[in-house]
């Protein structure tokens, strides 16, 4: 009961998904050992197994698991909820925080607190990442519900939960990373689930590595950063203009003349630990291949959990990165340019890749990459508020488009299986009548499936419009809209290039989204089915379509109503009835930044309180263009004439010789192979052949000659010593008895001669002793 | 009288001539004279003892009893040889005891 | 110390018989001779037993071993004779030499010097024969080695017959 005060409430938001991982894992993933030619059991094909027996878990496992899992998830929900209600109730919130926390380590002088802290970017991630979490956990009984290994996917995805929730609660740096670090695993496990296939388990690999990197660069900045200021707590460097002056102020590098704050240092590193982990240029080459995991882990990585991770670890951050400059007037410091130029570039770069996939889901990771490098962008240019927004919003609306990409395959699956009565019913290549693969993932073989899945479709094109920002009714368009609005001011107002930088990648990158967003929805649901078993593509009935579409529902209501928290208050007619006195969204947000009064003394240190932009209308009218425009293009290039089977993609006559570029994402993949990938395995190799086969070896082989030979030595003495002497002794008292034998002559006068000496002696001793002789 | 010294000392080197002969004779025959002269050495002394004896006032006669017992026993003991002498030499004809070595081990 | 009369002279003369009749014994290689010089040893001896007062002593020595033993070894000799010219005398000459020197001077020094320089005179009374026969018969005396002897002859003699006695029928 202690448990429920409002400041040690959190402490136990993760532990349910925590548990709930432990029960899973050790109690409820029991298996069957089942032959793997049996299609309605084994739902997974692999032909390596044809002819044996695999393990798939048990119906009663997977009833156990999926409960524990959900309980565990809405245990999280529920305490959120209590813990935002008791948010809600503090005076001042954001002045006044809920935080409780403990000494953990002492390392000389300081120490190292483990805690959890609540202020306002804590709630609203509160807001956000359970109900993601919940209707993914939701939707994986359907998608999950013939997967033999389903038990262990909720077991993961709950470790995945309940670090995404030690990562959001967490009061101090250390803590975030160690919630990074634990999804980082459970990623590698997530993506790589169905590891007999070879691509799935590169992917994995592939997304550990790439992000491991990052996270190595950013340990060093977590390392540095305590080394300045003695602690790692959020309230402790964020919220204290005094630490933040120090880091400002302590100048670690020069050079010639130009001097690197440690706050730059620091700010750059755990900026690099983001680029990882959110997929930003350069790093961002994971997260396309991460597709290999099953839908729901898409979704769960790419919308509510791990790059999301990255963005409000910078969200968290963002004072940090702010100090020593005034991005809300122009002056960018070092860390603010990096995420900028890298977050709009990214944006771009990310979206002109998008129009020229045709995987459903490559379009959505791309595009998840885009619009985190909207958010990192955003941040770049001080605007906070608008950043997490976009988070917020784009969680919501990319969980529902990743989920309802999962049914569209789920169906196509269906239509094959439907169209092949005999057909394969699980995940990876099929085959079509004339021996091709057949891809249900391939939006050229998908079309018209607006009328076999009417509630994907609605939902679908209601979350692919919230990402392309359609006007008013999405709740993309108002966090969008809030970016751009924040970055017009700031160029408008002070001329700021780096702010009108970002201003047009990221419009030129909204009008690409709208645009590939179109494109995909045209080329999946509009037209006429390309192939038969489009045309048979349904979820079926009963709970698998019910748990399959329920959770696409409930979040694309979020994806229409969420935005609405966030108008600006002077929005033509909509403000005053959304906002009345002030954007609801910023006002809360923007406590969760240093006080002006708490700032003000510092010279170094910025007023992390700006107001909301008011309403300019060339920012909102560039929104209304670019998302329009951008739709209109789409459905004028695929849905008013849809593409007939067989028919080549336009873009790629529009885009000539770009487009094989595009759709081999500018090559990166080949390149970092090149040059990271080859090298280190010829490196790998020859640490082999040398060191191991080399050095290694012909010591052993050495140590090994050397104890040979002593061991003969050993068998020599033995030999030699052991047996001389046993064999010695014997024969040296045989020889002595053979030498005394001589005595016996058998001649009875050699006899009597021995018994006159014998007798003489006697005699002499008789004669001496008796002192016979001296007597006289 | 003759000192009683002077028969030991005739004893004694009757004595020794008789070993000597027991020793490095090679004839049983001779040896067997050369053990007479040993046994009659013995005599010598007993009688001479018995003569001189100062305890002796009685003169009781163990030492000439003694002495006919031995005479006695050498008797015997002589017979008894020189018909195991004539038995070997029968046997093995040859009275050489050098020659009788069957019992070398 | 030794005062020339006759018991010293016979004395002197009964020494050169022992000693070289003896001295001949164990040199001689005809051994007849051999038998000889033992008999002229054994004359010695008997001397002696007079000089020291047992007359009876004397005449047994005479009797039975030149009489008898002698005799004996004579024919012993005559039966072995294919032997009796010896070209080696000796075996083990030089250790049996030095063995019995050294057992000489062992019983000089042991047996003859303790009595040295006493003893000059011996008691007068003697026993005669007669106590030695009736010694030899009396029960306090010295009757069961007297029968024991007897047996002990007895049985030498049947000894020494079977011993010696012919295999052939």
């Amino acid at each position: 009961m202690e448990f429920f005060k409002p400041d040690l409430l959190p402490w136990l938001i993760p532990v349910g998904p925590l548990v709930a991982f432990l029960i899973i894992t050790l109690a409820t993933n029991r298996s069957k050992m089942v032959p793997a030619t049996d299609h309605h059991e084994y739902g997974g094909h692999h032909p390596d197994y044809d002819g044996m027996e695999v393990p798939v878990v048990t119906t009663r496992s997977r009833i156990f698991s999926i409960t524990i899992g959900v309980i565990g998830v809405l245990w999280a929900l529920v305490i959120s909820w209590m813990t935002i209600g008791n948010a809600f109730n503090v005076h001042h919130f954001g002045v006044e925080v809920l935080q409780s926390n403990f000494a953990w380590m002492d390392t000389g002088e300081t120490t190292l607190n483990m805690g959890v802290l609540i202020d306002p970017a804590t709630v609203i991630m509160l807001v956000m990442v359970p109900i993601a979490v919940l209707m993914i956990f939701t939707y994986s009984i359907g998608y999950m519900a013939h997967d033999p290994r389903q038990s262990r996917f909720f077991a993961l995805i709950s470790l995945f939960a309940g670090a995404m929730l030690t990562l959001v609660v967490a009061d101090n740096v250390l803590m975030l990373f160690v919630g990074w670090e634990v999804m980082g695993v459970c990623s590698y496990m997530l993506i790589g689930f169905w590891f007999e296939k070879e691509s799935a388990y590169k992917a994995a690999i592939k997304a550990f590595t790439t992000t491991r990197i990052a996270d190595v660069v950013m340990l060093l900045g977590i390392v540095y950063l305590y080394m300045v200021t003695g602690t790692l707590s959020y309230r402790d460097i964020m919220y204290n203009p005094e630490n933040l002056e120090l880091l400002v102020t302590t100048t670690p590098i020069i050079f010639g003349g130009f001097a690197v704050s440690a706050a730059s240092v620091i700010g750059i590193f755990l900026i690099i630990g983001t680029v990882g982990k959110s997929a930003q240029f350069p790093l961002h080459v994971w997260l396309p291949d991460a597709m290999e995991g099953p839908t729901p882990v898409s979704a769960m990585i790419h919308a509510a959990a791990m790059v999301s991770a990255g963005i409000f670890s910078l969200v968290r951050l963002y004072p940090l990165f702010a100090a020593g400059g005034d991005p809300h007037h122009g002056i960018m410091t070092q860390p603010l340019v990096f995420m900028a130029v890298i977050g709009s570039f990214t944006a771009l770069f990310a979206a002109t890749m998008a129009v020229a996939q045709s995987d459903v889901k490559a379009v959505l990771a791309y595009s998840t990459i885009s619009q985190l490098g909207f958010m990192v962008a955003a941040l770049g240019m001080g605007a906070y508020i608008a950043a997490a927004f976009h988070l917020i919003t784009h969680a919501f609306f990319k969980a529902l488009l990743f989920m309802a990409a999962g049914s569209v395959i789920h169906g196509m699956e269906h239509g094959e299986h439907h169209v092949h009565e005999h057909g394969d019913h699980g995940h990876d290549d099929h085959h079509d009548d004339h021996g091709h693969h057949f891809d249900p993932q391939d939006m050229f073989n998908m079309g018209g499936l607006r009328k076999t899945m009417p509630v994907t479709f609605w939902t679908f094109l209601i979350g692919g419009l919230s990402l392309s920002g359609f006007p008013i009714i999405t709740a993309g368009f108002w966090s969008k809209d809030e970016i751009l609005a924040d970055a017009w001011l700031v160029l408008s107002e002070y001329g700021s290039g780096t702010h009108g930088l970002v201003f047009f990648m990221l419009a030129a990158a909204a009008f690409l989204t709208a645009f590939y967003t179109m494109r995909q929805i045209s080329l999946t649901f509009g037209g006429d089915a390309r192939t038969e078993a489009a045309e048979h593509a349904n979820l079926g009935k009963g709970l698998v379509s019910v748990t399959m579409t329920a959770p696409l529902i409930i979040l694309a209501f979020f994806a229409i109503f969420a935005g609405f928290i966030g108008v600006p208050t002077d929005f033509p007619i909509l403000g005053s009835i959304f906002s009345p006195e002030h954007n609801a969204f910023h006002h809360f947000m923007a406590e969760s930044l240093p006080l002006p009064e708490a700032t003000a003394g510092y010279g170094t240190l910025p007023d992390y309180h700006p107001d909301a932009p008011p309403f300019n209308i060339i920012p909102v009218a560039t929104s209304f263009i670019v998302a329009l425009g951008g739709l209109w293009l789409g459905w004028f290039m695929y849905w008013r004439k849809p593409l007939k089977a067989g028919e080549v993609d336009p873009m790629e006559k529009f885009l000539g010789p770009l487009h094989p570029i595009l759709k081999n994402r500018y090559y990166m993949d080949d390149l970092y192979i090149w040059l990271f990938v080859k090298p280190s395995q010829w490196f790998g190799k020859q640490v082999i052949v040398f060191l191991d086969k080399g050095v290694i070896d012909t010591i052993l082989h050495v140590i090994a000659r050397v104890f040979t030979w002593l061991g003969d030595l050993v068998k020599v003495l033995n030999l030699w010593l052991i047996d001389g002497v046993g064999d010695g002794i014997p024969i040296a008292i045989y020889n002595f008895g053979g030498w005394l034998r001589r005595m016996q002559t058998g001649r009875v006068q050699q006899y009597m001669l021995f018994i006159l000496a014998a007798a003489v002696i006697i005699g002499l001793v008789l004669v001496v002793s008796s002192g016979a002789v001296t007597a006289q | 009288m003759i000192p009683l010294w002077m028969y030991l000392a005739v004893a004694a080197a009757l004595f020794s001539i008789g070993v000597f002969g027991v020793l490095a004779r090679r004839n049983a025959v001779a040896i067997l004279m050369a053990i007479e002269l040993m046994l009659n050495a013995v005599n010598i002394n007993l009688v001479a003892f018995w003569r001189y004896s100062e305890t002796n006032t009685d003169l009781l006669l163990n030492g000439y009893v003694f002495t006919a017992f031995i005479l006695i026993v050498a008797a015997a003991e002589a017979a008894v040889g020189l018909a195991i002498i004539i038995s070997v030499y029968r046997n093995r004809r040859s009275v050489i005891p050098e020659d009788a070595h069957t019992l070398k081990g | 110390m030794l005062e020339l009369n006759a018991i010293s002279i016979g004395f002197f003369i009964f020494t050169i018989f022992t000693l070289g009749g003896a001295i001949g014994v164990v040199t001689t290689r005809n051994l007849f001779q051999g038998t000889v010089w033992l008999m002229v040893s054994l004359f010695g001896i008997a001397g002696y037993m007079l000089l020291l007062s047992a007359p009876f002593l004397a005449a047994v020595q005479i009797l039975v071993y030149i009489g008898a033993i002698a005799i004996l070894i004579t024919f012993a000799v005559m039966l072995t004779r294919s032997v009796t010219r010896v070209d080696e005398r000796y075996i083990r000459t030089i250790p049996s030499l030095i063995g019995s020197l050294v057992l000489f001077l062992i019983l000089i020094a042991g047996v003859t010097i303790p009595v040295f320089g006493g003893h000059e005179g011996a008691p007068v009374v003697v026993k005669t024969t007669h106590d030695f026969g009736l010694a030899l018969v009396d029960g306090n005396g010295y009757v069961v080695p007297f029968m024991l002897a007897s047996l002990l002859l007895t049985a030498a003699m049947i000894g020494a017959i079977f011993i010696a006695r012919d295999e052939e029928t």
